[in-house]
Parts: C-alpha cells; sequence; structure tokens
C-alpha cells in the first residue's frame, strides 16, 4: 500500500493555496507530528527524503562488500560467526532502508538502477579497501561509530516510515561497532605486529570516517531546509564533533595515536580540536574516482546480473503456479 | 536487465503469544511462501518474533488521509462515550 502514495496529489487540492499547504505542513513539522507516505508532501520534501533514504540503503549494500571480503579470512570460527552476522545485518538495513524508500513513490527497479548507474551515491567510506584484518576492526570501530552517531537523531526524523527504519537499525547495529572495538582492543593487546596492524588501519580510516559526515557545515548544500522540515537534527559539523569527542579518549584507552597533529583537547572549548579534512580527496572519491569505485559497482552489478535469472525464475514459477491453483 | 520486480509484500509479527500481528515492514517477494522466508530472514533475526503474516500490499484498502477530519472527528465530540464522563457521588462504590 506505501508505493501508491503518489496518487493521493490528484485534482482536490488544486484549489487550495500552494502557500497555505506549505504553511501547513511545516506547522505539523514543528509540532513534532510524522509525516506518513499518504499525506500530503512538497515534492521537494518528497525528493531530498529518496535521495538522502536511497544514499543510505544504497550505503548499507556497497558496505557488505569490504566486510565480505573477510568472511573467508576471518582469524577464528567466533570471529567469522559475527562478522557473517554483521554483514547480514547490513544487507537487512539496506532492504529496511528501500522500503521505507519506496513509500515515497519509487520503485525499487529505479533505486537499484540509480546506483548501477552511478546517478544515485553510497557512502564514500566504502570505496577504500580493507587491506588487513585490523581494517574489520576499524570498520566496525569507527565507521560503524559514524554511522550510529548520524542515525541516531533520524530515529526522529520527521518521515514516519524512515524514522520507523531507523530505529529497528540503530538496535541492531549497536553491536556492530563494540565487536569492531573488540578486534582492535584484542590487536592492541597482542604482540608488535598485531599493534603495528591495529594503528596502521586506524591511520588509513580515521580520516574518512571523519568525512562520513560529509561536507562542512558552509559547503553543505542540504543542511538549512533539511534541518527546518526535521529530516536532519544536527549539522555535519556537530556531528563530526561529537564522533571525535568520544572516540579520541577510545584511541587513546587502546594506546593507539590519532592520525592527525593537531588533536588536542582544548580546554576553552570543552572538546577535542582537530586538524583541516582533505576535501579534495573527499570529492575525488564522491565523483567516482576512490580506490574501490570502480570494482565496488562492477560487484554490484555483476551480483545484479548474475541474478537475473533467480528473480526471473522465481516470477514464472509463482505466475505458473497461481494458474494452476485459479484452474 | 528484467524490469518486473517482484510484487510488494506487508509483514506483520506476532511477538510472543498473547499479542497481535503487528505491521513491521514491507519487502518483495516472488510469491507468499518466499514472502514468508523473507520475512523470517529480514525481520526476525534476533528472537522478534513467534509467528509471521505476510499479505499483498495491493490486497490492502487504506483509508485516505484528506478524510481523516471527517472520518475520525466525529468521535471527539462523544465524551459520553467514556466512563469519566459520568458523575459518582462520593459514598458510592463498586460502580
Amino acid at each position: 500500500m506505501y508505493t501508491q502514495g503518489l496518487d493521493q496529489q490528484g485534482d482536490s487540492l488544486k484549489s487550495v493555496d500552494e502557500a497555505t499547504r506549505l504553511a501547513a505542513f511545516q506547522k505539523r513539522i514543528d509540532a513534532e507530528d510524522k509525516i506518513e507516505p499518504r499525506d500530503w508532501m512538497p515534492e521537494a520534501y518528497r525528493k531530498t527524503l529518496i535521495r538522502q533514504i536511497s544514499q543510505h540503503a544504497h550505503s548499507e549494500i556497497v558496505g557488505m562488500l569490504p566486510e565480505g571480503n573477510w568472511i573467508t579470512r576471518a582469524p577464528s570460527l567466533r570471529r567469522k560467526a559475527i562478522l557473517l552476522a554483521k554483514v547480514q545485518d547490513e544487507a537487512g538495513h539496506g532492504l529496511y532502508l528501500y522500503s521505507a524508500c519506496e513509500t515515497l513513490g519509487i520503485s525499487r527497479d529505479e533505486l537499484i538502477d540509480q546506483l548501477l548507474t552511478g546517478k544515485a551515491k553510497y557512502s564514500s567510506i566504502f570505496n577504500y579497501p580493507t587491506l588487513t584484518w585490523a581494517d574489520i576492526g576499524a570498520i566496525g570501530w569507527l565507521v560503524d561509530g559514524a554511522a550510529i552517531m548520524n542515525q541516531i537523531p533520524l530515529c526522529r526524523c520527521s518521515y514516519g516510515p524512515y524514522a520507523r527504519a531507523m530505529v529497528r537499525v540503530c538496535k541492531e547495529e549497536s553491536f556492530h561497532q563494540r565487536q569492531g572495538f573488540e578486534i582492535m582492543l584484542a590487536l592492541s593487546r597482542g604482540n608488535d605486529e598485531q599493534k603495528r596492524m591495529a594503528q596502521d588501519a586506524l591511520n588509513r580510516w580515521w580520516w574518512p570516517s571523519l568525512m562520513m559526515f560529509g561536507p562542512s557545515d558552509k559547503d553543505s548544500k542540504h543542511s538549512a531546509q533539511s534541518m527546518a522540515w526535521k529530516i536532519k537534527r544536527f549539522t555535519n559539523d556537530e556531528l563530526r564533533q561529537k564522533f571525535v569527542d568520544v572516540t579520541v579518549p577510545q584511541a587513546h584507552f587502546l594506546g593507539l595515536e590519532i592520525p592527525d597533529a593537531d588533536c588536542q583537547w582544548n580546554d576553552d572549548t570543552g572538546h577535542w580540536d582537530f586538524g583541516e579534512i582533505d576535501w579534495t580527496e573527499f570529492k575525488e572519491v564522491l565523483a567516482g574516482n576512490g580506490p574501490c569505485n570502480r570494482e565496488r559497482l562492477q560487484a554490484r552489478q555483476d551480483a545484479h546480473d548474475n541474478g537475473a535469472w533467480v528473480r526471473e525464475a522465481a516470477r514464472a514459477y509463482a505466475e505458473k503456479q497461481a494458474r494452476r491453483n485459479a484452474a | 536487465m528484467s524490469k518486473q520486480q517482484w510484487p510488494l509484500f506487508e509483514i506483520f509479527v506476532r511477538a510472543k503469544s498473547g499479542l497481535s500481528h503487528r505491521h513491521v515492514g514491507s519487502l518483495h517477494a516472488a510469491d507468499e511462501v518466499m514472502a514468508l522466508d523473507h520475512a523470517r530472514d529480514l525481520y526476525t533475526r534476533r528472537g522478534e518474533g513467534v509467528s509471521i503474516w505476510v499479505v499483498r500490499s495491493s490486497a490492502i484498502t487504506a483509508s485516505d488521509p484528506f478524510d481523516a477530519d471527517s472520518l475520525f472527528d466525529p468521535a471527539e465530540d462523544k465524551i459520553y462515550r467514556h466512563p469519566t464522563f459520568y458523575e459518582v457521588p462520593d459514598g458510592v462504590e463498586n460502580l
């Protein structure tokens, strides 16, 4: 029923003044009322949500690839079972989010198409390679940590289906970060080589993790409107600072060094200072020139193509059964 | 590329005996049997349920949000439908 949301915007409302409708909509948002799929919403609100939720869904799906790389090489059966469960969760999160996105009137096929043609973006972090087992620790600890920071406020997003999906995602995500930290902990308590592995992973994942919060507020073109619509609750820079503040002490606990000479406690602000992010790198990776962009998209494309006969066969079988039952 | 996506199903899960099934989300599947399989994988990975219903989304008829006022407002002024509307004098018990 959700995907039929679009047919509600018929002639019945043409007579009502657009401004009045917008004002009424904003009033609902300001009153913390949730917007549901069949409610009237401004076209730009719908588009913004489709863009954001689909990016989010694509990120969950593409995010399975760097971690999937280590499932067969996890160092113990325990680690392997955990990693398998985690990657399975990411698939689940992608599916919750695709469903939430479809309630806005876009089809799953269109969404997949947008990913495969490169029209839709996904989180730039997944275009970095996972070179060692320590990277799996760093991803859980840093990447999932950053994702949780981003996602918890989304549980209160003004769009009902997105908020509900995020509640589910956040509940499941909390083990992801802990299992990552546990991997880092084991390495940091290990021999010199293991410690070096942990530090090397932090060195490579730290900056890309900070980039996950998106462009700086002064360059973020979507922020102000998304805040007014309560799609976003905090700005990119606010969330990034929160992440740095909770993560730096954790790194110190592990005996690791943040790869940033400017990273130090600031008594005046009560926050950890950090250096300038390399926005050129961020833009390059977003533009498709990161270390693994082509590989990731190719893997998705191959999975889609190789699964085509399964989708078709299942559909043909269902149709045959339906015909038999009708006869 | 196949442009024919599988139909959409709405998923309802009973968390435990004694509770009603509750809508948890939706998914695509070729038919009802597959929808059940997928719902089990997607919505009960952590023991969230003891029973699943799947319903084709196209089989659901929903009220129109634009009719909400005319449908639901009339209930608001019928406060005599609630027990607190009635006077119960002090000294009267078990009422």
